[in-house]
């Protein structure tokens, strides 16, 4: 593997709900890339699309969903079609899921040292119980567990939310992976222990040099942590770049929309720039551009879909009249 | 300000609606239904289709006892099903036989309902000493087996349908009760329920308005086992001879009588009417099962 | 000086878990059970002024929403007092304490638990006003309407039932329930946490839209610093059933006093801050079960002495309109 080779590429990823109602498109035409110690943050609002998109990438998408098309490009190898057993070699291993809700991960009945020995042996049977037990150790002491010798010894109940959501990062850690997919992980945590996570994550990425999927609804919080941000609308990526690009010069309508939707200092008591309406059924789209009914942009020739364009280097949006394009160009 | 507004279609989709919707989308609890609709149909019509009436013992003759499937009488009728040992036309009895066991499962049940939905009720919204005299009333009842509770009460009762009754809704009030005032406990504590009071809506208003509709759903899923339990419960009391007159068989009684003869060869007597209580139980339950996991919010997408 | 709108003094709130038969008779052979005592709101003071916007932060635990509860009357303080405009309201006659009652409504968190889901929208909305005779029964559906349109929903909608709404539907139905009793003093516990956040931005536009049209006054209960930042005129700071800090929002947000305060501005991401290095403040939030002595907050503070393990700090003016409960400040 080359250095700068992305750990993962995605492209043009469908996946697909077979409904009573009809075909849903949950994850259309997505692609992007990460690097090894990159974060990227995968933002969008409920039913975008975003966590499909996580759970397509390790093969976690369950019946009546199935990937319809492309390529998710692991180091290389097309995990698309992979085989059930390939696929479970990975997850786990080379790539980690971390869920909103810990106990996706961790078994209730299970003491936490069980769990975590058990996960190293099923990826290297050779390693032997005791250095099993020092590395689940380490593992927890990394992501700032006090005394981790005695919580090994815990069941996952007898920790508080964050604590276990901590002891699922470090599981997900043990085998060093070199993709993490988190999926809304702090969204259920109070400020103070959203902030222990966030700082554990950084570090961890710093140190170990894996790359993060970071997948939330959350601006604020992916502007403190990623690298690169895509932003996803009814299922489609409409924007991607670098945070600072996409952040300070956004140029979808849309993610300029959510961008003056989150309060911030400086506009204190004024309105809030609001996108009109409400995310439209994925069952039910706008022909062409999803977002053209809630777009203050729209014009009628955005009944056609919109390309993805690069209108900078570095960037993707797909829009035909996108916002501020004076300002990215100076 | 109509941003959030949804463009209006046309149809209004009520709660009841939704519900028969997903209801019918299970083959299975449609085969269930249809069933069930027609051995609630054949036993209310008994008295017209059936090809004798079995409690009459002028029409029985003792000299047609315990034929089998297929034969005909000396008037020429024709015993599908067979006869039992007293001559009587196995068809017709179980006909019958499903009148009296649905008439005292759903009714005992029925009652029971609403002695145990008052009780759980009272017990989750005024919660104290009420609530703990209660539930530990409940407690104690569940704490012995059902079969015991009814064959004691029937063995100081007496025989008879009325005192039947009263075995099963003793039996089976407490499992009502105690599963509305689950629900009501869970219910209470929603907000829609603080919002009501913050509206200072009246008590009685709150309980009966937004209450109770709010916790009939799980009621309507224990209802329906319940009725299968009830009408197996009856058939094994009749079985042990504790239930009905021997005049008036029920499902249960008429396989009791058929038993002594089981084992030499003349099934039939205790064979059909095992086969149609089976049926109608099997029914309840694949109705009870559909209902359970339609009515059941976490199930729902 | 203006009485204050609503008042409360020194009003606390426990839960107590008593002991059942069976525990009490484990205590007979020396099981040593006791009654579990949940301290959720402890001697807390607080008065709202007309027209003004009171932020309630804190985080899970710490007895905002039980707060909110009491201030809007839906749980009765273990001890303290309530007054509306000056005058106890339990002291009031029944008719009095009703209308007053009515005068302060409260918006609810979850916009599905909050609706009944088995009443029609035009019930929910005219029960209440046509049980008080607000309005009569055969100007009801005119009534609905008009509050229908003020929160930004089509009357023709009416018949419909709570599920057939999107989430920040169903959260301007919940405020046009509220509206319909004609309130003065509104609050909202965590009223837009379950908000997507473009949703999330049309509901606070909705607040201020309502506060500038009718004189709403709010006590606005929230975990996300962002949005009480944007809203309030004054933010209170609560942290296990305690007043930690209370000041004008900008002198909050400029000069936090309170060690816990200043963790908390810390610990959130911000839009604007990028590759930020979270220092997030130590430890978990304790229980309120067991809360620490002296004050709360000194086993996660790095300034904490011996003083604040002992003794409670009281909330002590350090400027004008600014108070804070720290040992600190002497």
């Amino acid at each position: 593997m080359r250095p700068n080779q992305p750990v993962l590429a995605v492209e043009s990823l469908r996946t697909h709900f077979d409904t009573r109602a009809g075909v849903l498109k949950a994850v259309d035409d997505v692609s992007f890339q990460v690097a090894p110690g990159q974060v990227l943050g995968l933002v969008g609002e409920s039913g975008s699309g975003k966590t499909v998109t996580g759970f397509s990438i390790i093969g976690l998408v369950d019946p009546p969903g199935r990937v319809a098309g492309g390529k998710v490009l692991f180091k290389g190898e097309d995990l698309v079609g992979a085989s059930e057993e390939r696929l479970r070699g990975l997850r786990g291993d080379r790539v980690a899921m971390i869920f909103q809700d810990p106990m996706m991960t961790l078994n209730p009945v299970l003491r936490v040292d069980t769990q975590m020995i058990e996960a190293i042996q099923a990826h290297d049977p050779k390693v032997d119980r005791k250095a099993a037990l020092i590395r689940a150790r380490d593992a927890l002491g990394r992501v700032g567990i006090p005394s981790p010798d005695e919580r090994l010894k815990a069941y996952p109940h007898q920790f508080s939310g964050g604590m276990r959501q901590r002891v699922a990062i470090a599981i997900a850690l043990l085998n060093k992976p070199d993709l993490i997919i988190a999926d809304e992980p702090t969204t259920a945590l109070d400020v103070t222990i959203q902030g222990q996570i966030l700082y554990e994550v950084q570090k961890l990425c710093r140190e170990t040099g894996a790359a993060l999927i970071w997948i939330t609804h959350d601006l604020s919080v992916v502007a403190g942590l990623a690298d690169a941000v895509c932003v996803m609308y009814a299922g489609r990526i409409v924007e991607s770049g670098s945070v600072d690009d996409v952040l300070d010069r956004p140029m979808h309508p849309y993610t300029a929309g959510l961008i003056g939707s989150v309060p911030s200092r400086n506009r204190r008591g004024s309105k809030l720039a609001q996108i009109p309406g409400m995310t439209p059924s994925l069952l039910n789209l706008p022909q062409g551009c999803a977002f053209r009914t809630r777009c203050s942009h729209a014009q009628p020739g955005c009944a056609v879909e919109p390309p993805i364009t690069q209108p900078v280097p570095g960037r993707t949006l797909r829009c035909f009249h996108p916002v501020g394009l004076a300002h990215a160009h100076a | 300000m109509t941003t959030d507004a949804l463009r209006a279609t046309p149809k209004v989709e009520t709660p009841l609606r939704r519900f028969l919707t997903d209801f019918f989308a299970s083959k299975l609890a449609i085969a269930g239904l249809v069933g069930l609709t027609l051995v609630v149909l054949i036993a209310i019509f008994a008295p017209w289709i059936a090809p004798q009436n079995p409690y009459d013992l002028r029409q029985l003759d003792i000299m047609d006892g315990r034929l089998p499937p297929g034969s005909k009488s000396f008037s020429g009728m024709t015993y599908w099903l067979g006869t039992d040992d007293q001559g009587r036309d196995m068809l017709s009895g179980i006909m019958y036989g499903l009148r009296t066991s649905l008439a005292v499962g759903f009714g005992a049940s029925l009652l029971a309902l609403m002695i145990g939905m008052s009780a759980g009720l009272i017990a989750a919204y005024f919660g104290g000493w009420v609530e703990s005299l209660i539930m530990r009333i409940v407690d104690i009842q569940l704490s012995f087996p059902a079969i015991l509770v009814a064959l004691i009460l029937l063995a100081v009762l007496g025989q008879g349908v009325d005192k039947i009754v009263i075995a099963l809704v003793a039996v089976q009030w407490a499992y009502y009760a105690r599963t509305v005032r689950g629900t009501a406990l869970v219910e209470r504590r929603k907000e829609y329920i603080e919002a009501a009071r913050c509206l200072a809506l009246g008590d009685r208003r709150i309980v009966f308005k937004h209450l109770l509709p709010n916790c009939l759903p799980p009621l309507i899923v224990v209802n329906t086992v319940l009725v299968a339990s009830a009408i197996a419960l009856e058939a094994t009391l009749s079985f042990l001879g504790l239930g009905l007159p021997v005049t008036k068989p029920s499902l249960g009684l008429l396989i009791a009588n058929g038993f002594a003869y089981l084992l030499s060869g003349k099934y039939w007597i205790s064979f059909f009417p095992g086969v149609a209580l089976l049926f109608t139980i099997v029914c309840i339950n694949l109705v009870g099962d559909q209902l359970r996991d339609v009515l059941n919010p976490r199930l729902q997408k | 000086m203006l009485e204050p709108m609503i008042q409360l003094a020194n009003v606390s709130r426990r839960f107590a878990k008593r002991l059942d038969v069976a525990a009490r008779i484990a205590n007979w052979f020396g099981a040593g059970l006791k009654d579990e005592i949940v301290h959720a709101v402890d001697r807390v003071d607080l008065e709202v002024r007309q027209g003004e916007v009171v932020g309630l932060v804190g985080e899970s635990g710490c007895g905002k929403s039980t707060l909110g509860r009491i201030v809007a009357g839906i749980l009765p303080p273990s001890e303290g007092t309530r007054a509306w405009h000056g005058k106890a309201i339990d002291t009031l006659p029944a008719a009095e304490a009703r209308q007053a009652e009515l005068k302060i409504q409260m918006i609810f968190q979850d916009p599905f638990a909050s609706l009944n889901p088995r009443l029609r929208v035009t019930d929910i909305v005219a029960e209440a006003p046509v049980a008080h005779g607000i309005v009569k029964g055969s100007e009801r559906e005119a009534y609905v309407d008009d509050l229908l349109r003020r929160v930004g929903l089509d009357p023709s909608l009416k018949r419909r039932y709570p599920h057939q709404f999107s989430g920040g539907q169903r959260a301007r139905i919940g405020i046009a329930r509220a509206l319909a009793v004609k309130p003065e003093f509104m609050v909202c516990d965590e009223a837009v946490a379950a908000l997507d956040v473009s949703i999330q931005a049309q509901v606070l536009n909705l607040f201020m839209d309502l506060r500038a049209d009718l004189g709403l006054t709010y006590l606005f209960i929230s975990h996300d610093l962002g949005v009480v930042e944007h809203l309030s005129d004054r933010v209170v700071i609560m942290y296990l059933g305690r007043f930690v800090e209370i000041a004008a929002t900008e002198d909050l947000f400029q000069r936090p006093n309170h060690p816990y305060t200043q963790a908390l501005l810390r610990g959130i991401p911000r839009l604007d801050a990028r590759k930020q290095a979270f220092e997030p403040v130590q430890g978990e939030i304790p229980s309120p079960l067991n809360p620490p002595p002296g004050c709360h907050f000194h086993p996660r503070c790095k300034h904490a002495m011996e003083r604040c393990r002992v003794e409670q700090p009281d909330l002590k003016p350090i400027a004008p309109g600014h108070w804070s409960a720290c040992h600190l400040n002497g």
